[in-house]
């Protein structure tokens, strides 16, 4: 376990990993959708190559913080927000910060599988292809090393030109991993990645989850305490846009420091 | 049982009554366009068959050589009275005649009646006596055959020939082979050689200019123009309205003004056609054309050049009509787009170009073909606004030729609709219109249904290609 340091226990804790194993680092961000608060003062580190879980009733705020990782409300003009967001001590809202590049660096897979209406190939190329051009041979490799990170290579390697809308929703949202990661990026943001598949695709999903994190930084956000507990290494609490526990996974869910996130995790919200 | 129990007997009546009442309006819609789609066949189709021809002997003695066309009550007394056609406009005077029924003795349709199609009269109906030619003379069998043979020639190496011919009542006439085009004796056809006929016709009627000012002949410049004016059509307004589409579901703000220009362009498509076409021969002949005429085809001043009605006019003017449709289609399309499409793309660090041209626009297709296809559909009905901008009643030339730049934008041209009008109106001869009225509607319902099939198709194909729905 990596240390931790907290400055006051009672207090929104302020979590701080040192340098060598922090991979993002969340200074006082503070966001609004049209003027309504959704993210106060929210700070926390995110280790390098481990599984953090964000939790928390819905509307907590946890999916904006995940989006505002990878600057996806840049699409939304309604939204304004300051603090700091730094991945790998840059600071990611910084005007020499190249969104694209953020992006490819910080991966995303949402809620529902989103593949795109080509063939899987085209799909797990999609990335690639934005990068620039490839030798057609480099890129058949880091397709077939995408889908095997994903653990997908096995069940679509003879139908790979067939279109992606023909897989099962657990295979789509495999595929979308496969996507994300053929680009290679440091961080790997999980919105909800298991809430629309059923329970055997949830597991694989979970699988994988762990399997990937000795290649990149995950960072998950679910409903699912069981999930939360079963995958990740670190767990944040958040509850109307304010971070309230953060700590190691099996501390925040077997010995809280606070009544609020023992209440939720036990199910009894008030 | 569709429908709940319900213990309420009026609402049980309801129940049973409601998709009653919807299915009955549907079949009355199918009812509506098998009747419309049987009428235009049958009519149309009718026109080229080699109808029989009958020799009607009447109690005055006089006889009526003609093609019986159709029946109707005599005005003010009791029967029936039956319009032949008779041809011979040389020598009666007029090709119609009205013989009442009960006028009439005996009927008979004898073998040897031919019919002639020739200029500058008009049909012949009667009989073949005798051809002359370079001093030999031929009877009966043998100048059916002679004349026969002569017609399956190239026009300039045909005989010289004289046909000598008798019409009803024993009128004789001479008329040179030389203005013969069609000769034909359907009483003495078996029912394979009619049709045989019958399609010859047909092909005639498609592949042939008009004669006889729109009365006779093919519609074929017009099917060239009305198909060459669509096409032009959807390459001028398909890539103005998919932009604009764009703009206004990807790119702008939505707000107040993008609303308003959105309920705009929708109200654009209920303006009345002929409103565009004051606006195209305004803006687009008067203004622009005249201006082009006085930058660069000074020369052919005053006669204008782009200063009037044409083929490149009409197509915009028809493409301004249509655009509103292609716009609001494919903005439909472009909101359909699931927004995870998005995000997934410009996650992956795609631009906000690449998201468009790589993950929008190929799934906003069949979209946008739907827009197009209802373009193709309203612009190759369209007559009023073309009469303004460049239709023709007979244009001398086609708007593509050998000659350089090959498309004549600049040209007039005919158009299907505005053709059935002026052969239906302005025609001199009612009666020998109506059937091609009849036909030419039949064409311009069979090529819209050609161009919408063609679009529907290449939409059915993207999508299975992509292998969804959307």
């Amino acid at each position: 376990m990596l240390a931790l340091s907290s400055a006051n226990p009672a207090q929104a804790p302020v979590t701080r990993f040192s340098a060598e194993t922090c991979c993002l680092s969340i200074n006082q961000f503070h966001l609004a959708y049209a003027g309504k608060t959704a993210l106060r003062d929210l700070t926390l580190d995110v280790p390098r190559h481990r599984v953090t879980a964000f939790i928390g009733p819905s509307g907590c705020g946890k999916s904006t913080l995940l989006r505002a990782i990878n600057r996806l409300h840049d699409l939304n003009e309604s939204v304004t927000h300051h603090g700091q967001i730094q991945l790998e001590d840059q600071d990611i809202h910084a005007p020499q910060m190249n969104v694209t590049e953020l992006r490819r660096r910080v991966g995303m897979v949402f809620q529902t599988p989103n593949p795109f209406p080509m063939s899987i190939y085209e799909n797990v190329a999609f990335g690639l292809r934005l990068q620039g051009r490839l030798p057609k041979r480099k890129r058949d490799d880091i397709i077939e090393w995408a889908l095997t990170s994903a653990a997908l290579w096995d069940e679509v390697k003879d139908r790979l030109h067939r279109s992606a809308w023909q897989l099962s929703g657990g295979q789509q949202q495999r595929l979308v991993i496969a996507r994300t990661l053929a680009v290679q990026p440091d961080v790997l943001l999980l919105d909800e990645p298991a809430s629309a598949l059923d329970p055997i695709s949830t597991l694989k999903i979970e699988e994988l989850i762990r399997n990937l994190k000795s290649q990149l930084t995950l960072v998950l956000v679910t409903h699912n305490m069981q999930q939360a507990a079963r995958v990740s290494d670190y767990t944040a609490f958040l509850q109307q846009g304010e971070l309230v526990e953060y700590g190691p996974t099996d501390q925040v869910f077997t010995n809280p420091r606070l009544q609020r996130t023992e209440n939720y995790i036990t199910g009894r919200m008030t | 049982m569709r429908w709940s129990f319900r213990p309420s007997r009026i609402s049980a009546m309801g129940s049973l009554l409601w998709p009653w009442l919807c299915a009955a309006s549907v079949a009355l819609s199918l009812l509506m366009l098998a009747t419309l789609l049987t009428l235009l066949a049958t009519r149309g189709l009718g026109h080229f068959w080699p109808a029989a021809l009958e020799e009607a002997t009447l109690h005055s003695g006089e006889t009526v050589i003609g093609q019986p066309v159709r029946e109707t009550p005599l005005p003010n007394t009791a029967g029936i009275e039956r319009l032949y056609f008779t041809g011979n406009r040389d020598i009666d005077g007029a090709s119609w005649r009205w013989v009442a029924l009960d006028d009439i003795d005996t009927v008979a349709v004898p073998d040897d009646l031919i019919r002639l199609e020739r200029s500058p009269w008009g049909d012949f109906i009667g009989r073949l006596e005798a051809v002359e030619s370079e001093g030999q003379r031929f009877e009966d069998a043998a100048a059916w055959a002679f004349v026969a043979r002569a017609l399956t020639l190239p026009d300039s190496q045909r005989p010289n020939a004289q046909l000598q011919l008798t019409a009803a009542n024993g009128h004789t006439i001479t008329q040179p082979l030389s203005g013969v085009t069609l000769f034909q004796a359907p009483n003495a056809m078996s029912w394979g050689q009619k049709v045989v006929v019958w399609s010859e016709r047909i092909w005639q009627f498609l592949s042939e200019g008009p004669r006889a000012a729109n009365t006779g002949g093919g519609v074929w410049p017009a099917i060239f123009g009305t198909v060459l004016m669509v096409i032009l059509m959807s390459v001028i307004v398909t890539p103005f309205g998919v932009l604009a589409a764009i703009y206004l579901n990807e790119i702008a703000h939505q707000n107040r003004l993008t609303r308003l220009v959105r309920i705009g362009v929708r109200n654009l498509a209920g303006v009345p056609s002929i409103v565009y076409g004051v606006f195209g021969l305004g803006v687009f002949v008067y203004g622009i054309g005249g201006s082009i005429d006085s930058w660069f085809f000074e020369d052919a001043l005053p006669s204008p050049t782009f200063g009037t009605g044409g083929l490149l006019w009409a197509s915009l003017t028809l493409a301004l009509l249509t655009l509103p449709v292609v716009i609001v289609a494919t903005e439909e399309g472009l909101a359909r787009i699931p927004d995870a499409q998005r995000e997934g793309a410009v996650a992956l660090g795609a631009t906000r170009l690449e998201m468009l041209t790589r993950v929008v626009l190929p799934m906003a297709t069949p979209a946008m073909l739907t827009g197009v296809i209802l373009a193709v559909a309203r612009a190759a009905g369209e007559v009023a606004p073309l009469m303004l901008v460049g239709v023709a009643k007979l244009a001398p030339q086609m708007p593509v030729d050998g000659e350089f730049p090959y498309l004549h934008l600049e040209r007039k041209f005919m158009h299907l609709g505005y053709h059935l009008f002026d052969t239906a109106f302005h025609g001199e001869d009612v009666q020998a219109a109506i059937p091609l009225v009849f036909a030419t509607a039949l064409l311009l319902v069979l090529i819209v249904l050609v161009l919408n099939l063609t679009a529907i198709f290449l939409r059915h194909y993207l999508r299975r290609q992509r292998g969804n729905e959307c």
